[in-house]
């Protein structure tokens, strides 16, 4: 019952090749970057490298260069970065979670809650600031109350199920509070600030905005990253889960808190971008395979180079700004339709 | 360490499906758990791997109850091989072992080389170490079973609890894992299976524990547990145990239909 010698080396020689991951994450690194600079060169105002050089180098002396880079798309860039490495994170380790490869990262209802946070903000013409908060707080509660709710009814079932339904539940009230703060607001003025707001944009991005949001973004990031590989065990289901040595109630609600930390205070700042939470971990699942030790950081550098592509189309392919989330759900709709008829070709 | 089970009576908020059961179980002896479907063998493991907690007694190991213990405590005491399935992604074999190391890994760690070698010994231990780099979703169904009681091994657990581990096998299979399951209780692992074949039991098992309703109906040498009586106890239809002319001391049940 032993293998050869030959057979092992075989192994080790497959087992390599299958560790391309490390390749795959430098590679988007590099693209990551790339994709970067020319997102800083482009727009309606063109900065050539030798602007660039004029803003950063000392004693410098350059005006309207200045201000572009430095105060209009550098903080625009981290905020796509951010964002869109975020909520694919988020979502990666909530497909894991929920085990499902159809969940996103606003299933227990944190985008919803974020949104109505933010429209009340508006429609009672609060300042931006605590338009964000409002809408921070408010995605934060409604995941509250779904896991509160969910944990009470989950002495009847499977605690992931009754979890799922409450989320789907929390978020459609909280929907439907979104519906009627646009119904209650003024039509000439906050309707449309609410409408804008909700379609997603990083238009009115500014470095304070960054500030306030990385903070969050980043400390739900930091779990998630750590914890990567036992999301792994967490993919075989709660009692599976449970008898290899996985604490699940505890690993649960940390993923949670860090993909709602992600998802609602993404949404406090540039409204609701849906679908890269859904699409970016089936394609990174598509070039790494299921493992989240390697599937977690591809998923997160695939996030932060799509939105960060997708920013650059809404804000250069017309002379209007197209809302980001407008573009995200039209390119990410049929993109996920190639995937989905790919797996069925190839492996699920 | 003895597995030693007191009193234990419990089931579900609204049905109570042991009744106080009691046993103990020795390592390096296989036992096989038989009864009819609902009878609890499924909830007497729960109870084991604490997925369910008992009303009344309580589970020990080496004298000592199971209640408060870590689950990494718990996972490096049973190793649980659950009936097979198929997993939501395409994982490889080799993740799917390894994934049992979780059991010995500080939280935010991954497994390292020797949790690599650790997963591939437990895979060549059962002959199937060449399905390493296969998407585990893709093999057959025999071979995914060997896979679960592989990464029961790297788990590198005291006692094994298998769900009926042969059962949706071919015949060959059968014979295969059912051997290799008594290969390991040789090296003083305590195995406790469910089967649904007594057959199985007669081929491997040192003792058999017979289960009706909730209760331990008998615990011995399959020979003495497993008599026309107790199975029709057991299961509720006429059975006879007999044993073959050409082959002495080989004992199969055979149904009386008429």
């Amino acid at each position: 019952m032993s293998s050869t010698v030959q057979e092992i080396a075989e192994e080790r020689q497959k087992a390599r090749q299958t560790d391309a991951g490390g390749r795959t994450l430098a590679t988007l690194a590099t693209l990551l970057i790339g994709i970067a600079i020319v997102s800083l060169m482009i727009g309606s105002y063109r900065l050539t490298l030798h602007d660039w050089w004029s803003v950063l180098a000392p004693s410098a002396q350059s005006g309207t260069a200045e201000i572009v880079l430095l105060q209009v798309r550098f903080p625009r860039l981290l905020a796509a970065m951010l964002v869109g490495g975020g909520l694919a994170l988020a979502g990666t380790a909530y497909q894991g979670l929920f085990n499902n490869p159809m969940v996103s990262p606003d299933i227990l209802g944190a985008s919803a809650g974020a949104g109505f946070g933010a429209a009340l903000g508006i429609l009672c013409g609060f300042h931006v600031v605590a338009i964000q908060g409002m809408s921070f707080a408010m995605g934060l509660l409604a995941v509250w109350l779904a896991w509160s709710i969910g944990s009470g009814l989950c002495r009847r079932g499977d605690p992931v199920l009754m979890l799922v339904l409450v989320g789907i539940l929390v978020a459609s009230v909280f929907t439907a509070l979104i519906s009627f703060a646009k119904y209650l607001a003024d039509p000439y003025d906050r309707l449309p600030a609410i409408t804008y707001w909700l379609m997603g944009s990083f238009a009115a991005i500014n470095s304070k905005d960054i500030k306030l949001s990385a903070v969050p973004i980043l400390a739900g990031c930091v779990p998630l990253f750590l914890l990567r590989w036992r999301l792994n065990v967490l993919c075989l289901g709660e009692e599976e889960a449970r008898t290899l040595g996985l604490n699940t109630r505890w690993i649960r609600l940390i993923v949670i808190i860090s993909a709602t930390l992600i998802t609602a205070a993404s949404v406090s700042i540039c409204g609701m971008v849906g679908w890269i939470g859904l699409v970016v971990p089936h394609l990174a699942r598509m070039v790494v395979g299921p493992n989240y030790k390697v599937l977690v950081p591809t998923a997160a550098l695939m996030g932060a180079c799509f939105l960060l592509l997708v920013d650059d189309v809404a804000r250069t392919v017309a002379a209007l700004e197209i809302p980001v989330g407008i573009l995200t759900a039209l390119i990410g709709a049929p993109f996920f339709l190639f995937l989905l008829m790919r797996e069925r070709r190839g492996r699920a | 360490m003895n597995l030693t089970l007191e009193n234990v009576t419990g089931g579900y908020a609204s049905r109570t499906v042991l009744h106080d059961v009691n046993f103990s179980l020795r390592p390096g002896e296989v036992v096989c758990l038989l009864g009819a479907n609902g009878c609890g063998k499924t909830t007497l493991f729960k109870m084991i791997l604490r997925l369910l907690r008992p009303k009344n007694g309580c589970v020990r190991l080496g004298g000592e109850s199971i209640a408060d213990w870590s689950q990494q405590r718990l996972a490096r005491s049973f190793g649980y091989v659950p009936q097979m399935h198929t997993p939501p992604f395409a994982f490889l074999v080799r993740d799917i072992v390894l994934m049992a190391r979780a059991a010995h890994l500080r939280p935010f760690a991954s497994p390292g080389t020797l949790d690599m070698q650790i997963a591939e010994e437990a895979l060549d231990s059962l002959g199937i170490l060449r399905l390493a780099s296969e998407h585990y979703t893709e093999i057959s169904g025999g071979e995914r079973q060997l896979v679960l009681i592989a990464r029961a091994l790297a788990q590198k657990a005291q006692w094994l609890i298998l769900d009926e581990p042969a059962a949706s096998l071919d015949l060959g299979n059968q014979i295969k894992v059912l051997s290799a399951i008594r290969e390991l209780s040789k090296t003083g692992l305590g195995v406790l299976m469910t089967t649904h074949d007594p057959g199985h039991a007669f081929q491997c098992a040192s003792r058999v524990a017979l289960m009706s309703c909730g209760r331990i109906l008998a615990l011995d040498a399959p020979a003495k547990a497993l008599t026309g009586s107790s199975l029709q106890e057991a299961y509720g239809v006429r059975l006879h145990v007999v044993e073959s002319p050409d082959h002495p001391g080989m004992k199969m049940v055979l149904p009386n239909l008429s």
